[in-house]
C-alpha cells in the first residue's frame, strides 16, 4: 500500500527542565489516515502530540507538514496552518463562559467574514454531525463528558479542517460512551477522508480506529506500521502493552533498601 | 565550608536566572499585549468590541457602588481629621482644601485603584488562571486565535477608560462627603465651602490624579493577566496565583504612584 506523506517529523528532541522527553524521534504520518500514537503514561505522547499542533516548540528537529516546517513559522503563517486543523483537548477544553453554538461558531467569527445566519446554519450542521442536535444553548458545565467531547469536535470541525488531532479522546469515559465516541471518529474519518493523529492508550480504540500506529516507549519509538504489523509484531515490549501485562518488577531487594533509605 | 560557600553561590545563581525569567516573561507579556492593543487593529484586525463592552461593564459599572460608598466615608473621615488640627488655629474653612487636594491628588487614584485590584485585578488572574488549568488557553491557540488578544486586550481597553472613570466618581463623591459633613457637624456656611474648594483645586490637580488612575489601570491588568497566565495546572495554583497578584498589584500600584508623583512634583 503506496502512502502519502502528510506530517514528517525529523530528528525531534526535547526536554522538560532537564529531562529529555522526546529522544530524537523521526517518522511520518500518512495523508487521509487514522493515525493513533500510543504508549504507556509518561512516554510523551501528550507532549508530542502538543508539538504536532504547534503549542510546543522542540529543543531540536523539525516538523514538516505538507513539506513546510511549522517549527520555523511565523505568527501569521502558522496562524494559516492552524485555520486547517482542529483539536480535541482531553477535557474537551470548551470555553466555560460561552455556550455552545458560540463555542462552535468562535473560530468561524474570528477567521471569516461570514455573515451571522450562515454562522447559524454552519453551527447547527457541525452540532448535528456530532450529534448534539438542539444543545446549542447549552453551557458546557450543563454537559456530561462525553458530550463535552463530541461539543468539542463540533468546534475542532467547524472550520472545516485538512487536520484531525485528539488527545485522549476516551480517557474518563465508560466505555459504551467511549464506544460510541469512537464511532463518531470513524464516521468523520469514512466522510471527510481527514488525516487523524489520535493520541490514546485505550486498546479496544486502537483496534477500532487506527489505520496506522505508533507506539512510543520513555521518549522513544519502538514500533511504527499498520494496524496489520502491530498485530504480528514479536517485540517483547508492544506484546506487553497489547496484552496488558505490568511491567516486571525493576528492582531487586538491595536497591528497593538503597531508595528507600535514600541513600 | 566550601560546601557553604557553594550553596550560597549556587543560591543567588539559581534566584538570579529565576528572577531573569520572570522579567523575561513579563517583558514578552507587555509586548504582545501592546501590540495587539494598539499595532494589530491598524493592521486590520479588529478588537472585540462586544469584549470590551462586556468588560467595562464587569469591572466599571459593577463597581461604582462600592466606589461610591467608600468615598464618600473617606471624604467625610478626612473631613474630620482635618477639622480636629485645624479647629486648633480657628482655620476650619481650610478643611475644604485639604479634602479637595488630598483626594483629588491622591487618595482617589490610590484607593479606587486598591479596590479594583482586589475586584478586578483578582478576577482577571482567577479566570485567566482557570482557563490556562483547564487547557482553555491553548485550546485558543490551537485555533490560530492569540489569547492575549482574546482575553487581555479586551480587559486592558476596558479598565484604561474606567480606571479614570472610576477615580472621577471617587473624587465627586468624596468631595461630597467632606462637604455634607463640613455643613453640618463643623457648621461652615455651604456656599463658603463650596468656593474654598473651588479656589483651592487646580485643573492640575485633576489630571494629575485622572493620569495616575489611567497608569494604576495599565498594571492592574497586566499584573492579573500575567499571574493568569503563569498558573500552569490545578485549583490550588490559581488561588495562589489569584492572591499573588492582588499582592503585587497593589505593591507595584504603590510604586507607581511613588514614581508619577516625583515625576508631577518636579515638572508640573
Amino acid at each position: 500500500m503506496q502512502m502519502e506523506t502528510a506530517i514528517e517529523v525529523n530528528g525531534l528532541i526535547t526536554y522538560y527542565g532537564k529531562r529529555e522527553v522526546l529522544k530524537n524521534l523521526s517518522f511520518s504520518i500518512p495523508q487521509s489516515m487514522t493515525t493513533v500514537i500510543v504508549g504507556g503514561s509518561g512516554c510523551g505522547k501528550t507532549t508530542l502530540l502538543k508539538h504536532l499542533i504547534a503549542l510546543l516548540k522542540p529543543a531540536k528537529g523539525t516538523i514538516n507538514i505538507h513539506g513546510k516546517d511549522i517549527t520555523k513559522m511565523n505568527e501569521t503563517t502558522l496562524i494559516e496552518f492552524k485555520k486547517k486543523m482542529g483539536v480535541l483537548f482531553q477535557g474537551a477544553a470548551l470555553l466555560n463562559s460561552m455556550t455552545l453554538a458560540d463555542n462552535v461558531a468562535l473560530p468561524l467569527r474570528e477567521h471569516t467574514q461570514l455573515k451571522q445566519p450562515i454562522i447559524d446554519i454552519i453551527v447547527r450542521m457541525k452540532l448535528d454531525l456530532v450529534g448534539l442536535t438542539g444543545f446549542d444553548t447549552y453551557y458546557p458545565a450543563q454537559l456530561s463528558g462525553g458530550m463535552k467531547k463530541r461539543a468539542g469536535i463540533a468546534r475542532a470541525m467547524a472550520m472545516d479542517p485538512e487536520f484531525l488531532f485528539f488527545d485522549e479522546p476516551s480517557a474518563g469515559l465508560d466505555p459504551v460512551t467511549a464506544a460510541g465516541l469512537d464511532e463518531l471518529i470513524i464516521k468523520l474519518h469514512k466522510a471527510f477522508k481527514l488525516t487523524l493523529v489520535v493520541v490514546t492508550h485505550e486498546l479496544p480504540s486502537i483496534f477500532k480506529i487506527a489505520d496506522y500506529v505508533i507506539m512510543l516507549d520513555a521518549g522513544t519509538i519502538i514500533f511504527i506500521g499498520t494496524i496489520e504489523e502491530l498485530k504480528a509484531s514479536t517485540s517483547p515490549k508492544v506484546k506487553m502493552f497489547l496484552q496488558r501485562q505490568a511491567e516486571e518488577e525493576p528492582y531487586r531487594p538491595e536497591d528497593y533498601f538503597k531508595i528507600i533509605s535514600g541513600s | 565550608m566550601p560546601l557553604r560557600v557553594e550553596n550560597f553561590f549556587g543560591l543567588i545563581g539559581r534566584r538570579t536566572l529565576s528572577f531573569l525569567n520572570n522579567v523575561h516573561d513579563v517583558a514578552c507579556l507587555v509586548n504582545d499585549v501592546f501590540y495587539w492593543t494598539l499595532i494589530s487593529p491598524m493592521r486590520g484586525k479588529q478588537i472585540r468590541f462586544r469584549a470590551v463592552i462586556t468588560e467595562i461593564v464587569r469591572t466599571g459599572y459593577n463597581a461604582v457602588p462600592i466606589v461610591a460608598v467608600i468615598s464618600f466615608f473617606v471624604g467625610v473621615i478626612l473631613a474630620l481629621q482635618a477639622a480636629y488640627q485645624l479647629r486648633k488655629f480657628g482655620a476650619l474653612i481650610y478643611v475644604a482644601d485639604l479634602v479637595g487636594v488630598s483626594i483629588t491628588r491622591e487618595l482617589g487614584p490610590i484607593i479606587t485603584a486598591i479596590i479594583v485590584a482586589g475586584r478586578s485585578g483578582s478576577a482577571f488572574a482567577a479566570e485567566i488562571g482557570s482557563m490556562k488549568a483547564a487547557e482553555e488557553v491553548d485550546a485558543l491557540d490551537t485555533m490560530g486565535i492569540n489569547p492575549v488578544r482574546f482575553l487581555v486586550v479586551p480587559k486592558l481597553i476596558a479598565l484604561m477608560l474606567m480606571q479614570p472613570a472610576l477615580t472621577a466618581i471617587f473624587d465627586l463623591i468624596g468631595m461630597l462627603g467632606g462637604f455634607l459633613l463640613a455643613i453640618t457637624l463643623l457648621e461652615i456656611y455651604p456656599y463658603s465651602y463650596y468656593a474654598q474648594t473651588v479656589n483651592a483645586l487646580l485643573i492640575k490637580d485633576v489630571m494629575t490624579g485622572l493620569v495616575k488612575a489611567w497608569a494604576f489601570g495599565v498594571v492592574i491588568t497586566l499584573v492579573g493577566a500575567y499571574h493568569g497566565f503563569k498558573v500552569s495546572a490545578g485549583a490550588e495554583e490559581v488561588g495562589m496565583r489569584t492572591t499573588a497578584s492582588v499582592v503585587s498589584a497593589i505593591f507595584l500600584v504603590i510604586f507607581f504612584d511613588f514614581f508619577f508623583t516625583t515625576l508631577f512634583y518636579y515638572f508640573l
